[in-house]
């Protein structure tokens, strides 16, 4: 089995990178950009019934910091 | 003051705070790898040096945060063994937990590699004691992410129990309230972006983070 875990920063932490690459898109011409945030994406494989409490545990203790992030956990068969 | 520096794979600074600690204390500090699960006896001071250890991946100082010998270190933290962190070993303490708040991509996105202007904001603790409290001193910077930030909580705290030790009087990196040193409750715990360690003697430019260490070997003897 597969888990897909997304890592986001909270709202209201500054995201300089998502930032700069906002300006980049309406240097680009792309006009109405209100906002970029830039994220991470981790998929692990899994041993079949891993649960979700155990994927939670490990965004808690390593994936995230959840001092200034949050995370979102997808697990696919 | 006995010594020890933990070298992560990826630090790059281990050697001039080793270096530093020899010079100010006559005595060379122990070494001790990543891996190690106990730090040497007696010991009154742990230094965490600048570098990129595992490479920064997932985040600076994620994975060295989670080494083994960081239990060794959390365990001495609390029986009030002075540690240092700096630069990457402050990326590393707040990963830990062993101080508050996160180290974030600079505001500016440049790597900042330059001496800057630092208010000394605490000069009572077991760190500063060899400097004078809104003293200005210039100490090189050299990271990528040193933009600190705390939840607006935490940044109260730290105000108002007087743990932001070193601030940026000029803008270097976007930091919350200018951060570029805090202490932990007790105060024995200092992590700190500026590399005082690179600035001993006359010929590196400059004296200004030797009293660090010279505080510290009043302090801890």
């Amino acid at each position: 089995m597969k888990a897909r875990v997304t890592v986001h920063l909270k709202p209201g932490v500054l995201d300089p990178q998502g930032r700069a690459t906002q300006h980049a898109l309406a240097g680009l011409g792309f006009s109405g950009v209100t906002a970029v945030r830039i994220g991470k994406i981790i998929e692990l494989d899994l041993a079949d019934g891993t649960d979700a409490g155990t994927v939670d545990a490990m965004c808690r203790k390593l994936l995230a910091n959840t001092v200034i992030e949050k995370f979102d956990i997808e697990l696919m068969a | 003051m006995k010594a020890a520096v933990v070298v992560f794979p990826g630090s790059n600074c281990d050697r001039d705070l080793a270096v530093a600690l020899a010079k100010i204390t006559g005595e060379q500090p122990a070494m001790v790898w990543h891996r190690d699960v106990d730090l040497p006896p007696g010991i009154d001071l742990v230094a965490l040096p600048g570098g990129f250890s595992h490479g920064d991946y997932l985040r600076s100082g994620a994975m060295a945060a989670r080494a083994p010998v960081m239990r060794a270190v959390a365990q001495a933290a609390a029986r009030g063994v002075a540690v240092l962190g700096v630069c990457n070993g402050f990326q590393v303490l707040t990963e830990a937990g062993l101080l508050p708040g996160a180290l974030m991509r600079n505001a500016g996105l440049d790597f900042v590699c330059r001496d800057v202007a630092l208010t000394v904001a605490n000069a009572q603790t077991m760190f500063t004691s060899r400097y004078d409290a809104g003293e200005t001193i210039r100490i090189p910077v050299a990271h990528h992410d040193g933009n600190y930030v705390a939840d607006a909580d935490a940044l109260a705290r730290l105000e108002g129990d007087g743990r932001v030790v070193f601030r940026y009087a000029e803008p270097v990196n976007g930091s919350a309230h200018d951060i570029a040193g805090i202490v932990n409750d007790a105060g024995n715990v200092l992590g700190l972006m500026p590399h005082p360690e690179r600035l001993i003697e006359p010929e590196q430019g400059g004296t200004g983070g030797r009293r660090l260490f010279d505080g510290l070997l009043a302090a801890l003897g």
